[in-house]
């Protein structure tokens, strides 16, 4: 039974390190390749030993996917084909690969200088790294190699976020990275079109909230910053994830705001740590304090419109925006990564209830393995085909049609051809199977008159055959052969010898029962 | 008529058709063995008559038809449909197409087409009925098929069907829903309206619900499918489903309601939405601080059976659709929600605060498709401190058509507090200050901001006026287009509120005084204590026949209509008098300026009439005072403008005005050729002369004949008397029978039609104080922004031009495009373009004048609107040219004047 086994090596039930092994009739594609935010130690990249345990991993990966520039999806990447070693194709959208060696860069610095870490990739490195990457566009389909082919699709989580469809013969698997299913101003909403695909990755950071409509928030922002600024006062917005930024510009600009004050601090840390959001926010109004502090000396207040925009779920699709893209992908198999195991169970219980697919959550390091159900394409002859078709009626494409012919699996390929063709090929002599029978009836009257009464009874019933009477006293039936001859021992029980090759079993069955039931009176 | 209608009827019943298609039958087959389409053709090209032609069909459809020929059978058919002209053989080819596409084994995608093709160019009914027969076989059998285009097809046809009037039937509907999940948006988009016809033909028809015992009203379950559809993958689908959502009015309350219901959850808690929160926080009297950590904190539990993600009724169809990243979505689904909320109050109230929240979209078309939306629903509604807050955030949007629309819907919103008044009138001054050029429509609004909330302006008048119980204040500057905005509110509240003026200050009414008069349409009479009233105290309740300034009006008129046998120094002096009080009239009365205006010009006329004629050069047997003629030339000129004037510059003109305008014309030609007659010599240019003006004496006849009994006594009721002579004598003696004609005919009653109005237009940009001149280099084009409001323009993207002149006298006309035109009223347009300038190279900067031209033309009159029947016997040439061809332009703006200076180019 042919089967899709995925392995998540981060994010399987877990926010961050996202890292998914797909095999899929037998490629093997590696999905993401990010590092986790909460860990210092070895645990913060993926545990790419899962793969091999010694070697390079060129051998055992035909791609690496990388959704968008966010570091949980692509933190770990110069480790993972410099440190470790993968000089296979790498896939990303053009933004993403723009900007993912700035936030590579940035992350390294962090780590090497500020916290002194050693044994960390180079910026050599990530420029090494980044050469792998082969940039694609959206909607393009790339062809990996010959049988694998990949596509993105617009997810609209970040700029330059994709879904990619990769996709093996008529096997095929969705993997949609983050993404949005609420059009932002800058964002528009992640779309993909009906592709059926045997199995959707999904992931589920908002597997249990429905969000609320975008424009109140937006509105309580504006008029929050309006008043500040109108008092004379600054505006400090903490913007967490790279991107929200631009959409904070777009929503400002549209409201003709000046707001020459307005400073944008871009946090190192393009990543939230899940769950905790009300630490965060503690975290970050103390730091607040401080920084207005000693930059301005001036009283300031901390307003929680601006969290929402970190707190609240924008970005990311919620549990209405999951259920919306499943039922535009209409996928058979959803696997679900990139959140938390309660959220997801929740979840992973209203798809199987809603959409009647499996559903599965697999933890890191577990493989799932679907069973898929693949149409094998078979070449077929002409002429064999155009010599069934003249026998039967007219194709008809919803009925099966029963066919004779010889199937040929060779050089990994399959090809149904006539048994002359098959034999020629193959180089071996024909065998003919003859069935042969004897039937009994009782006729007292001489050999060719029971021959003679045989052949009128059979032209009579058979009438679409040619029943033919040879000089040499045999009957033919097509190529089925009928000889009479008498009983040795009675004279009055004649003996029919029935003879047909296999390929005429049916007629020559058919035959032999007829003959069984004797012949009818003769009325001569 | 009747004996052509008959006659036409026989023709079409007796028409020998000859067939010509013995010649056809010498076309080459390409078929190359005889099959059954060869044999038709060939019997069918044989066919002499209509009736040999039906008896081969009728032969040929006895026999069976092989599936192999069925497609060329039906080729050859088609191909005789198109030519055929008898009805009864096409008839007979439709019904063998139906016949023929029954046969199995045979996709009747490829006929589908021409069928429907047919179907259009058809005149018959039997023949379409048979056609629509034939049609829903060919449906009927598409059903089975899985090709998209055949479903597509499919749909479509039934939607036909039902566009030709038949009656679908309800047993579709199951299919119809089934192809709503089609993997072609096309077909989907098909899918959906269908539902939605079959929604509106059976709407009380009990439908089950599938894995359930329940049922309910197809219309409910059709609204619940559509909503569904809001969020297709399409947009095209999503906005067509939005669109037609708005059309399902009979759809249950409760599912309407679903539609802004979402359910929030965080952590699989319930959360309170947004508007939830405004709502309670204004209920509970405190203001939304935003300061409280976790106001917006998940309450209680969520039973995770319960909840439904994917809901199959309505739930947040129309939160989905205005959140939606396409514009066109968000407008359909704001067009709908409208269309709904104007069905149902209750509705209207909840969607309210969707449709506040649509005010901050970022397209403009969106914001203000939801401020008009909520203008229309606004009887329903009466707006939250919160909400109005939002509302008024748009009046700092810097396009004027959203702010205008804004100020509109304002007129007639229902505020509940004392503060949104006094919230809306800061916002609008706020507007005012930033943006001056709204100063009427900020005026107006405020206008009836007032008078529907007199209790709520009442407390505030203290401190609008800022007056003070002991001292004294300042009196604030009547000028101030602040300090006016703040009177028309407060006056038009005090309309209804009779305690209101007590605590107004002696500079109030002295204001209240002169903004009655100046700005009178603003200002409502009041009853003042202590002061002369200014008007009688029923005045509020008068119907506008009784208005007192109406009646004056018609006094004026009836006097100068009554005392027209006075000397003429006498006529003329009231002439003068009644001109000069319409005059005014017009300016104080703003409804009644078309009309004053129209008749002032009409006496107008009359009186450079009577003044030509009293002229003393007509007592001078010689032709010899050649300078003493220029008044009377200059008044038939401007007796000719005013008349064209009268005619193309007013909306609501009726046919017996015109026809009064027309004799004045007659007149003032006749006036024309009098002075001409006496100030040339010679008799040659006259004969051309006075055959044109008898030409036209001729056409004026044909034109007015039914008009005629009700001008006795006039100019042309004599001059039609003595036509006879008129044709035969001399072009001087013509001249003369016209003086005593033109002296002796008495002074026609113009009658006024209901309603009149004049066509203004008022330039607002560029408003012609800038001293910076617009500097360009010469030879290159400039482009001038220019912003004008018409009023009662009829047709304005064929008559509005843009006239430019430079100093040199050059004149430039622009016809702006039609699409510069917007319609933002009834009876009111807005004129926004651009007019590209261009000079050669001046040495110091100059004025150039802009302005709008109403641009006519007399063939478009409403008179020569007649002409066509009146001389349908006649040969159209017969009409003078003079009558057809006459071109002009009214200026009807004032001009602005615009400071530019070419600079020579740098070489």
């Amino acid at each position: 039974m042919p089967e899709i086994k995925v392995t998540p090596l981060g994010a399987g039930q877990d926010v961050g390190r996202s890292c998914i092994l797909v095999s899929i009739a037998g490629k093997n594609v590696m999905l993401d390749c990010g590092m986790h935010m909460g860990y210092n130690d070895d645990r913060r990249f993926p545990d790419f030993s899962y793969i091999t345990q010694n070697g390079r991993l060129t051998d055992f990966l035909d791609c690496v996917i990388i959704s968008h520039f966010h570091l949980d999806h692509c933190g770990a990447l110069p480790y993972f084909s410099e440190m470790v070693g993968y000089d296979g194709p790498i896939y990303m959208t053009h933004p993403t690969k723009a900007i993912c060696p700035i936030l590579l860069e940035d992350y390294r610095k962090i780590t090497v200088d500020k916290k002194g870490e050693t044994n960390f990739f180079t910026s050599q490195m990530i420029k090494d790294c980044m050469k792998k990457v082969v940039a694609v566009h959206l909607h393009q389909t790339v062809q990996v190699d010959e049988e694998l082919e990949i596509k993105a699709y617009y997810a609209g989580h970040v700029l330059g976020a994709a879904m990619f469809q990769i996709k093996v013969g008529c096997e095929s698997v969705v993997y949609t990275g983050d993404y949005n299913m609420t059009p932002d101003r800058h964002l528009g909403a992640a779309w993909i079109d009906k592709c059926r695909p045997n199995l959707l990755i999904s992931e589920s950071t908002y597997a249990t909230t429905i969000r609320d409509s975008k424009r109140c928030r937006e509105r309580d922002f504006l008029k929050k910053v309006h008043e500040t600024v109108e008092r004379g006062g600054k505006v400090l917005i903490p913007v967490f994830a790279l991107g929200r930024a631009q959409e904070l510009c777009i929503l400002l600009e549209t409201f003709w705001l000046c707001l020459q004050p307005l400073e944008c601090f871009m946090q190192d840390n393009p990543f939230r740590s899940s769950g905790n959001g009300q630490g965060m926010k503690k975290t970050w109004s103390s730091c607040q304090a401080t920084v207005c502090k000693e930059l301005w000396g001036i009283r300031f207040s901390v307003d929680n419109a601006s969290w929402k925009w970190k707190d609240d779920k924008y970005a990311h699709a919620d549990a209405k925006g999951i259920m919306q893209l499943i039922r535009q992908a209409e996928p058979q198999n959803v696997l679900l990564v990139h959140g938390e195991a309660k959220k997801m169970e929740f979840l992973k219980q209203k798809i199987e209830q809603e959409f009647h697919v499996n559903c599965y959550m697999p933890a890191n390091g577990e493989t799932t393995t679907i069973f898929t159900n693949p149409s094998i394409p078979v070449d077929i002859s002409l002429g064999l085909l155009k010599r069934e078709t003249a026998i039967g009626l007219l194709p008809d494409v919803k009925k099966p049609k029963l066919m004779h012919g010889t199937l040929i699996m060779k050089d990994n390929s399959f090809r149904l051809v006539s048994p002359e063709q098959a034999l020629k090929e193959l180089g071996l002599a024909e065998h003919q199977l003859r069935f042969t029978c004897r039937v009994h009836i009782q006729d007292p009257r001489k050999e060719h008159e029971t021959v003679l009464r045989v052949y009128n009874h059979l032209k009579a019933v058979l009438k679409d055959y040619s029943v033919q009477h040879l000089p040499d006293g045999s009957i033919t039936v097509e190529s089925i052969l009928i000889q009479a001859t008498a009983h040795s021992e009675d004279q009055g029980t004649k003996v029919l010898l029935v003879s047909w090759t296999y390929q005429d079993e049916e007629l020559g069955s058919y035959l032999t029962s007829l003959l069984k039931k004797g012949l009818p009176q003769s009325t001569s | 008529m009747a004996a052509h209608l008959k006659k036409r009827v026989y023709e079409e019943f007796t028409k020998v058709v000859q067939q010509q298609h013995e010649d056809l039958s010498a076309k080459k087959l390409r078929l190359t063995k005889p099959s059954k389409s060869a044999a038709l053709h060939v019997d069918l090209c044989k066919a002499t008559s209509p009736a040999d032609a039906l008896q081969y069909l009728l032969q040929f459809a006895r026999k069976p038809v092989e599936v192999e020929s069925v497609e060329g059978v039906v080729r050859i058919l088609l191909e005789h449909y198109y030519k055929e002209n008898d009805a009864s053989v096409r008839l007979k080819i439709a019904s063998l197409l139906g016949l023929l596409s029954k046969t199995a084994g045979f996709s009747p995608d490829c006929i589908m087409d021409d069928a429907i093709n047919t179907l259009q160019n058809e005149k018959s009914h039997q023949v379409l009925a048979q056609l629509l027969d034939t049609l829903l076989v060919i449906g009927t059998k598409l059903t089975e098929n899985p090709s998209v285009r055949m479903r597509l097809v499919e749909v479509a046809c039934k939607l036909q069907l039902h566009e030709r009037g038949l009656k679908l039937q309800q047993a579709i509907y199951c299919q119809a829903c089934k192809l709503l999940a089609d993997d072609y948006e096309q077909v989907r988009s098909a899918a959906v309206q269908l539902i939605w016809v079959l929604s509106q033909l059976y709407p009380e028809s009990i439908v089950p619900i599938p894995s359930s015992n329940e049922e309910i009203r197809l219309v409910d379950d059709a609204f619940g499918k559509i909503c569904h559809m809001v969020s297709d993958g399409s947009w095209v689908v999503r906005v067509q489903a939005a669109k037609l959502l708005g059309s399902m009015q009979q759809v249950s309350s409760h599912f309407l309601e679903q539609t802004l219901d979402k359910k929030l959850m965080s952590d699989l808690r319930r959360k309170r939405t947004a508007h939830e929160r405004a709502k309670e926080l204004y209920s509970s009297g405190e203001f939304s601080s935003g300061r409280k950590w976790g106001d917006d904190a998940p309450k209680e539990e969520i039973d995770t059976g319960a909840v439904n993600l994917i809901e199959s009724g309505a739930c947040g169809a129309f939160v989905h659709g205005l959140e939606d990243e396409m514009y066109e979505v968000r407008i359909a689904a704001v067009e709908a929600l409208c269309m709904l909320a104007q069905s149902s109050p209750s509705f209207a109230e909840k969607c309210l605060d969707f449709l506040v929240d649509m005010f901050n979209d970022e397209i403009e078309e969106v914001r203000l498709q939801s401020i008009h939306t909520m203008r229309k629903i606004s009887n329903n509604i009466t707006l939250r401190e919160d909400q109005l807050d939002t509302v008024l955030a748009v009046l700092e949007d810097s396009s004027r058509d959203i702010r205008e629309a804004l100020h509109e819907l304002l007129c007639c919103t229902n505020v509940s507090t004392k503060e949104g008044i006094h919230l809306a009138l800061v916002e609008l001054l706020k507007n005012l200050t930033k943006y001056p050029t709204d100063r009427e429509s900020i005026w107006k609004c405020l206008k009836f901001l007032g008078s529907r909330h007199p209790t709520l302006v009442l407390p505030l008048v203290p401190e609008l006026l800022s007056t003070h119980p002991f001292f004294d204040t300042p009196e604030p500057d009547m000028d101030d287009p602040a300090y006016i905005a703040v009177l028309v509110l407060i006056f038009n509240a005090a309309k209804s509120c009779p305690t209101m003026p007590a605590l107004f200050s002696d500079h109030t009414f002295r204001h209240y005084a002169y903004l009655r008069d100046s700005l009178s349409h603003l200002v409502p009479a009041l009853r003042l204590p202590g002061r002369k009233l200014v008007s009688s105290p029923v005045s509020t309740s008068i119907t506008p026949n009784e208005d007192p300034s109406q009646q004056f009006l018609h006094q004026s008129l009836e006097r100068v209509y009554n005392l027209q046998h006075l000397d003429p120094q006498g006529v003329q002096e009231l002439l003068e008098f009644t001109i000069r009080d319409l005059q005014r009239l017009g300016e104080l009365q703003s409804e009644l300026a078309g009309m004053a205006d129209f008749t002032a010009t009409y006496l107008q006329c009359q009186l450079l009439l009577i003044k030509a004629l009293q002229e003393k050069l007509w007592n001078v047997a010689a032709p010899l005072y050649l300078k003493q003629n220029a008044l009377a030339s200059a008044a038939a000129k401007q007796i000719l403008e005013e008349t064209y004037k009268m005619e193309f510059m007013y909306s609501g003109v009726e046919s017996r005005q015109v026809v009064i305008i027309h004799h004045m014309r007659l007149q003032a030609k006749a006036l024309q050729l009098i002075v001409t007659a006496r100030t040339t010599r010679g008799a040659e240019p006259l004969f051309g002369m006075c055959e044109k003006f008898l030409q036209e004496v001729d056409s004026f006849q044909r034109c007015f004949i039914s008009e005629l009994p009700h001008m006795q006594g006039s100019f042309v009721d004599k001059l039609l008397d003595l036509m006879p002579r008129l044709v035969t004598s001399k072009p001087s003696e013509v001249v003369k029978i016209l003086q005593t004609t033109l002296r002796q005919s008495t002074f026609l009653h113009l009658p006024l039609p209901e309603q009149l109005h004049r066509a203004t237009a008022t330039i607002i940009e560029p408003t012609g104080e800038s001293d910076n001149p617009l500097r360009f280099t010469s030879g290159l084009v400039v482009a001038l922004d220019v912003d004008a409001t018409l009023e009662h323009v009829q047709d304005p993207q064929g008559t509005v031009k843009v006239q430019v002149l430079y100093p040199d006298g050059q004149a430039q006309l622009i016809h702006p495009k039609p699409a510069d035109f917007r319609n933002p009223g009834p009876g009111r347009h807005r004129l926004i373009t651009q007019v590209y300038l261009s000079h050669t190279a001046w040495t110091e900067p100059c004025q150039i004048e802009v302005r709008l031209l109403l641009a006519y033309n007399s063939s478009r009159s409403k008179a020569s609107a007649k002409i066509p029947k009146c001389t349908w016997s006649d040969s159209t040439e017969a009409l003078p040219l003079s009558e057809n061809g006459i071109e002009g332009t009214i200026p009807f703006s004032k001009p602005v004047k615009v400071y530019i200076m070419p600079k020579p180019a740098r070489r």
